[in-house]
Parts: structure tokens; C-alpha cells; sequence
């Protein structure tokens, strides 16, 4: 009954090497959590998770600058961000000794958010700042002119009538200390 | 040692806590967020949004996304009286610097910030060959970029142009929902940093979310409805224009 059974041992010895080969160019190309949670690498999502922050989060701004928090209820800033005008600040929580956030220039981080458009909604105070009475005149002459604007921003600090970031200030704008 | 009952009792409780730790994976990447316990989404109020293109430099910076692409933008619109189905949309530079005042007269202009809607039946994963881009267990559509081919089909799947390909990695990129920021129990950089609060990142899972009373409350719209997707970028006070 058995006599030809060669070519069937034969057929079979082929199909198990082919099995085994497929078996393990499987184990080592498939990365070892693929299809853990679906079809993808489930490690993926620990690497995407790793990357480092860069803002810190309001909350751990206040729990250092409770001050300045005190002072933000004054104004109509409140609910404005610490990082919406001062940036990506983690590192500086991180090493408040050695990474000191940059001072806040108010003429560019005001017009940032108030300068007007006709998009923006009717209810938001808004100032074309090029205008505006309040600007010194080297601010009107327009776009390019950032640094004589900085260097004019500064020479009115020195002067004593605006100030840097004292959040008594942001509840207006270094030009209308009057708000 | 005789192990006895005491002994046995004492044991218990932290061969739990232990374990505990070993299902949440390394305990230094994730101590207590559990993913399954979350279904990420974002509410936008465009009343509310003033175009300042705070989110963009954010998102730009939080994710180092190259110059002139962009995983979160602003379109400004213009729509003249009553041509709801041809309005002006312009971005420059994806808002990143504000936008200029505008010189249209008459009709109304809106912004409306764009991101990825992070879709529960997103077309982008479903055309996958290789299974690099996927929706995670907290519904969240992401890239595994060292799986990647940069072939481009996902680019091409998605309908709202939320992807492209890094010109630095050639792989596809897409907005995260700063993935390494809500796993850590933070907001996305876009939300933290929106002045107006006019994004707000939404955890629909989660009972105690006010994302629930404001979408029963509100007149809540997505993106391109017909198209099936699952959005879950939701906009408060959109117009019919928005495409």
C-alpha cells in the first residue's frame, strides 16, 4: 500500500522547510508588538508618547508665580494663558535658575491679538495700531522698521512711561496705561 | 521560608499594585493614564476665535513641524452676501503670523482654525499598506514613523489635507493631539495657549468632560458631514460656507 510513498516524503519534507522558513523570516521582520492592540506597532504609541514638552502649562506656571496670578485677576486677562504671550516655556520651569524667559516686547504681543480685522469677532477690543495715537510716531511708518520700533519701545521704558512685564501692565497695553 | 496565611495576606495586596504596573506598561512613561479610558476629541468655537495664529507658531514649536507645512492652520473667510457656496478663503502661511486686516466691504468674514478631526472611520488609516498609521485605543489617528514608507496614499485619503510629508524624515505627518501631552495629563500646546479659548480639547469618555453639555447645548457642526468619517473636531457657530 505504502509502496510509493517517496515522493509524498519528499513533497512533504518540502512544505515543512517552506513552513519554517516562513515562520521565522516572520518572527524577525514583524516588529515584536505589531498587533497588540490592531494593525500596527503597539510600542509606537510609547515612542509618540516620549517626545519631550515644550510648554509647560499654565498650572505650573501659577504654582511658582502665585503673585503675578493675584495680579492677573486685576485685569481682563485672566483667562489669557501665561504661554500665550511669554511662549514655550518648559525648559525654564524645568531650571528656573538658569533658563530666564525673554522680556516681553507689549507693542508686538498686544498688537498680536488686538490689532483690528474685520474677521475677528465685533465684540473683541480691537486698534489699527498704525493709527492709533498712542503709538510713537516710529512705529507708524510701518512694516521693516521691528528694530527702531524695539529701540523706540525701549527708549519710552527707560522714560518711565511703560513697563515690562509687570502683569499690572497686561491688564492693558504699555501705550494706554490709562486702561 | 513557611508561608503562612499572615504572611500569604501581606503579600497580596502588593503583588496587585505590582501588577497593576506591569499592565500600564514602564511606569515612568505613563503612571496613571490608561488609554482605554479615554476618547479624545476638540471643540472649537469659532465666535470665539480672533486669528492671532497663537496655536500655529504653538503647534510648530511643541512638534518642530517644518517651515510652510502645517499640522494646525487658520483660514480666514470672506463670504459675499449670499454666495455661501463660493467663499474667499485665504491662510498665509497657515496664519502662523495673524492675518492682514481685510478690505472686503459688505458680506461677513470668520476664521476657522483647521486641524486633524481624528476620525473614529478615518479614511487615512484605512488605506495604510503597511499599518505605519493607525487610530490609537484613545482615538487618536497617528503616524508610527519608524514603520513609515512615505508612499503617500494616506496624503492623498484624507479630506480635509490634514497630512504631508516631512521634507527632513519623507515620512507622513499629521497633527498628534500632542499625544505626548494628553498622556501626561497636559492640554494640547494649540489649546494651551489659544488666548480666547476658543479651542478646547475634549475627552468624550469621560462623563465629568464639559464637552457633553456644551454639544447638547450648542448648534455643533464637523467637517464635511457626508463623508462619513466620525469627526470628532467639533465647531461651535459654523457657517454653511465652511468646506
Amino acid at each position: 500500500m505504502f509502496k510509493d510513498i517517496e515522493h509524498l516524503v519528499r513533497l512533504a519534507a518540502v512544505i515543512v522547510i517552506a513552513l519554517v522558513a516562513f515562520i521565522a523570516i516572520r518572527a524577525a521582520v514583524v516588529p515584536k508588538t505589531f498587533g497588540e492592540y490592531g494593525h500596527y506597532r503597539a510600542a509606537s504609541l510609547d515612542d509618540i508618547a516620549a517626545r519631550p514638552i515644550s510648554f509647560a502649562g499654565h498650572d505650573v506656571c501659577e504654582a511658582c508665580h502665585t503673585d503675578v496670578v493675584d495680579q492677573k485677576k486685576l485685569g481682563r486677562h485672566i483667562a489669557v494663558p501665561c504661554e500665550a504671550c511669554h511662549g514655550a516655556q518648559a525648559r525654564h520651569a524645568d531650571d528656573p535658575a538658569s533658563v530666564k524667559p525673554p522680556k516681553l516686547d507689549t507693542a508686538v504681543v498686544c498688537a498680536r491679538c488686538h490689532e483690528a480685522n474685520s474677521a475677528k469677532p465685533k465684540t473683541f477690543p480691537q486698534v489699527v495700531t498704525a493709527e492709533s495715537p498712542a503709538t510713537p510716531a516710529i512705529n507708524r511708518i510701518g512694516p521693516g522698521s521691528k528694530l527702531k520700533r524695539r529701540q523706540e519701545t525701549q527708549r519710552q521704558v527707560r522714560k518711565g512711561r511703560g513697563k515690562w512685564t509687570s502683569h499690572a501692565v497686561i491688564s492693558s497695553c504699555s501705550c494706554h496705561p490709562q486702561l | 521560608m513557611d508561608l503562612t496565611r499572615r504572611h500569604l495576606l501581606l503579600l497580596l495586596p502588593s503583588a496587585a499594585v505590582a501588577w497593576k504596573y506591569v499592565l500600564a506598561g514602564t511606569p515612568e512613561a505613563a503612571p496613571n493614564y490608561h488609554r482605554t479610558d479615554h476618547w479624545w476629541g476638540m471643540l472649537i468655537d469659532i465666535p470665539k476665535c480672533i486669528g492671532c495664529g497663537s496655536c500655529v507658531r504653538a503647534c510648530a514649536e511643541e512638534n518642530d513641524v517644518p517651515d510652510g507645512f502645517f499640522r494646525t492652520w487658520i483660514e480666514r473667510y470672506h463670504v459675499a452676501d449670499w454666495k455661501i457656496e463660493r467663499p474667499q478663503v485665504e491662510s498665509p502661511n497657515g496664519g502662523k503670523q495673524g492675518f492682514p486686516p481685510g478690505q472686503e466691504s459688505g458680506g461677513k468674514n470668520f476664521f476657522v482654525p483647521k486641524l486633524c478631526n481624528h476620525c473614529e472611520d478615518s479614511p487615512c488609516t484605512q488605506v495604510c499598506p503597511v499599518g505605519a498609521t493607525f487610530v490609537s485605543p484613545d482615538g487618536v489617528v497617528l503616524v508610527d514613523k519608524s514603520y513609515c514608507l512615505g508612499c503617500r496614499y494616506c496624503v492623498q485619503a484624507c479630506p480635509y489635507g490634514c497630512r504631508f510629508i516631512n521634507p527632513k524624515t519623507n515620512t507622513a505627518e499629521k497633527c498628534t493631539l500632542c499625544y505626548h501631552r494628553i498622556t501626561k495629563g497636559l492640554t494640547t500646546a494649540c489649546c494651551e495657549v489659544c488666548p480666547t479659548g476658543a479651542r478646547q480639547l475634549a475627552d468624550l469618555k469621560n462623563p465629568k468632560d464639559p464637552i457633553h453639555e456644551f454639544l447638547r447645548t450648542h448648534t455643533v457642526q464637523i467637517l464635511k458631514p457626508h463623508m462619513a468619517t466620525g469627526a470628532k473636531v467639533f465647531y461651535n457657530g459654523m457657517d454653511g460656507s465652511v468646506r
